[in-house]
């Protein structure tokens, strides 16, 4: 009696196994051919010879051709003969982002986390407003204060507005992360005689790196992603970069979309890159699950 | 408690006044206060130049009461109203329900999981401009790669999804999901793993697994992140501009338009910076209270993760 229900529970207990591999099997499926989808449209167009972008139902270009690819990386075609400075403005703005919100945020963190200890009135509510202020309802001030404060037209006014709004949320990923590391480290380095720039220096930043990657990868991709305020700030040809560029490539109706298309598809390639570089400090600084055991 | 707030009124003005000094302070004395002010002084002005600036000379430059009956006499205003609305409010719930859901199938075990996660995460890295402009190209109706898919699949002539109001309003929407889904889910599915494992054994102890499991023990102890992620979200999607722009450029015949673009519309292309100033503030009756909610939620909870 025993021995059957045991093997017919084990025999449930197998289909149900199966049933659930085939489940993950199809929603596998299905959440790649979603999420890829707009990334291939993307490539077929780009190796399509004439910059095709009617889908014909072939899955694969009948004749690809990498020749898009050249003219970016060559400048070949006219309209991408600043491609490479563009670039280069682009990855100024990412990473000048990048490292200015990682020391703001870890600079502000420290002070409300390791030394206010979350007693601080008035600078903490400042810090709490600050995530509350919708990127593009500020584009508009912005834009005329730039003016006032002489950075119109300068790379440096991008970046001030991308670090303005990484900056909240750098804050609170430090917030959280800040107090898996226990508060009794800074105290007792404090005891030993270490300045808080020691404490600062030699406990705060060490321990939080993960944490400090994470938020520098979401400035970078803030930067990356960001167009309007690039669009609206930077006005003269030097200072250009990729985003502006390829919206203007897309305003135009009459240019073959190859180049465009394999434009995006570089331009899409160093966070990603970026992204897999880190991936094991996101996982640890945002799963953290390890620390806490 | 009583007993010290009673204390606290009925102590004499200078021990309040130094009682108020010190809250300002909080609690640090001499060396430490300049220190711990020192530390903030990038952000505080980063907060004073660049937010709390442009926040006052934004409202000086919307002060003009002539310039609402403008805005709201606008035919364009009024259906970007309700565009907000319903973006707003299907964006929000949709992204973060599904997360939600997917930051569950992450948790699994196992390398498929990781390489699906690892793909998943892709549009979140990918730039939001060529993202949704080949979204746009695949969105065609004549010639795009959804409806002629459609047609060799199924002999199904889709609709010209981004001529008429809702369908592009909806593409809209579920290119936002495409971008910003995978986001949302990184944070929940970090939620979820820092719930400690103990409290899993014990629920099984006491019998819940499958859907019980998730409802009596992972929900509840997500519901307050899920509430800040929410009302984040909200704050988020009011300010988004670049799905609109980029996918359905606010057309057809202007009838796709949230708050932000067409506050750049009036700001840039119209040549009419306040009244582009004036149609954001209209968003500020729903954006008060969501902030002040917010930033109880934020202080009061300290997100417990």
């Amino acid at each position: 009696m025993s021995v059957a229900l045991s093997s017919r529970r084990r025999s449930i207990h197998r289909w149900r196994r199966r049933a659930d591999a085939v489940g993950s099997a199809v929603l596998s499926v299905a959440l790649l051919v979603w999420w890829l989808l707009p990334i291939y449209n993307m490539l077929l167009i780009a190796l399509d010879p004439e910059g095709e972008t009617e889908f014909k139902g072939d899955l694969w270009p009948s004749d690809p051709t990498l020749k898009a690819f050249a003219g970016v990386f060559f400048e070949g075609y006219w309209y991408l003969k600043d491609f490479w400075l563009q670039f280069g403005n682009s990855f100024f703005i990412g990473a000048m982002t990048m490292v200015l919100t990682a020391l703001i945020g870890s600079l502000g963190s420290f002070a409300l986390g390791r030394m206010w200890r979350g007693r601080a009135g008035v600078i903490s509510t400042a810090a709490l407003l600050l995530y509350t202020v919708p990127v593009y309802f500020l584009v508009i001030p912005f834009y005329l204060l730039m003016h006032k404060y002489g950075l119109n037209d300068t790379l440096w006014a991008v970046i001030a507005a991308n670090v303005t709004f990484a900056v909240p949320y750098a804050l609170l990923i430090l917030q959280w992360y800040g107090r898996l590391v226990p508060l009794e480290l800074d105290d007792a380095a404090r005891i030993d005689g270490a300045t808080p720039v020691q404490v600062y220096m030699r406990i705060y930043l060490p321990l939080m790196a993960p944490a400090l990657a994470v938020i520098g990868i979401l400035a970078f991709l803030t930067a990356w992603n960001e167009y309007l305020y690039q669009f609206i700030l930077l006005s003269s040809p030097g200072n250009k970069t990729v985003a502006i560029s390829l919206a203007t490539f897309f305003d135009n109706e009459y240019t073959p979309w190859n180049y465009p298309a394999a434009a995006s598809l570089i331009y899409a390639l160093p966070p990603i890159v970026l992204f897999f570089a880190v991936r094991r400090c996101i996982a640890a600084g945002l799963g953290s699950r390890r620390f806490r055991q | 408690m009583t007993a010290t707030t009673v204390l606290d009124v009925g102590a004499s003005s200078p021990g309040k006044r130094r009682s108020l000094w010190r809250y300002w302070r909080g609690n640090l004395k001499g060396s430490e206060f300049t220190w711990a002010l020192a530390f903030s002084v990038p952000y505080i002005a980063v907060f004073l130049g660049f937010v709390a600036y442009p926040v006052f000379y934004g409202l000086w430059m919307g002060s003009d009461p002539a310039l609402y009956s403008d805005v709201f006499s606008d035919v364009i205003y009024q259906d970007t109203v309700i565009n907000t609305l319903v973006f707003v409010v299907l964006g929000v719930n949709l992204k973060l329900f599904l997360a939600l859901l997917l930051s569950g199938v992450f948790m699994r075990p196992g390398w498929l999981t990781k390489v699906m996660l690892m793909l998943f995460v892709l549009p979140w890295a990918v730039p939001q401009l060529p993202a949704f402009i080949s979204l746009h190209w695949m969105l065609n109706g004549e010639w795009g790669l959804l409806n002629n898919a459609l047609w060799i699949l199924g002999g199904i002539e889709g609709p010209s999804w981004l001529n008429e109001r809702w369908t592009a309003l909806g593409a809209a929407i579920a290119s936002h999901l495409w971008k910003w889904t995978p986001f949302w889910t990184v944070i929940l599915l970090a939620g979820r793993m820092s719930i400690p494992q103990d409290i899993y054994d014990a629920a099984k102890v006491d019998g819940a697994t499958g859907l019980n499991r998730f409802l009596f023990v992972t929900f509840p102890l997500l519901a307050n992140l899920y509430l800040v992620l929410t009302l984040l979200a909200t704050i988020f999607l009011l300010g988004d501009f670049n799905t609109v722009f980029f996918v359905t450029g606010g057309g057809p015949n202007n009838e796709t338009h949230l708050l932000a673009t067409l506050g750049i519309r009036n700001a840039f292309d119209l040549a009419r910076p306040d009244l582009g100033v004036a149609v954001v503030m209209t968003a500020l009756p729903v954006l008060i209270p969501l902030v002040i909610i917010l930033m109880r939620k934020l202080r009061t909870t300290e997100v417990q993760l």
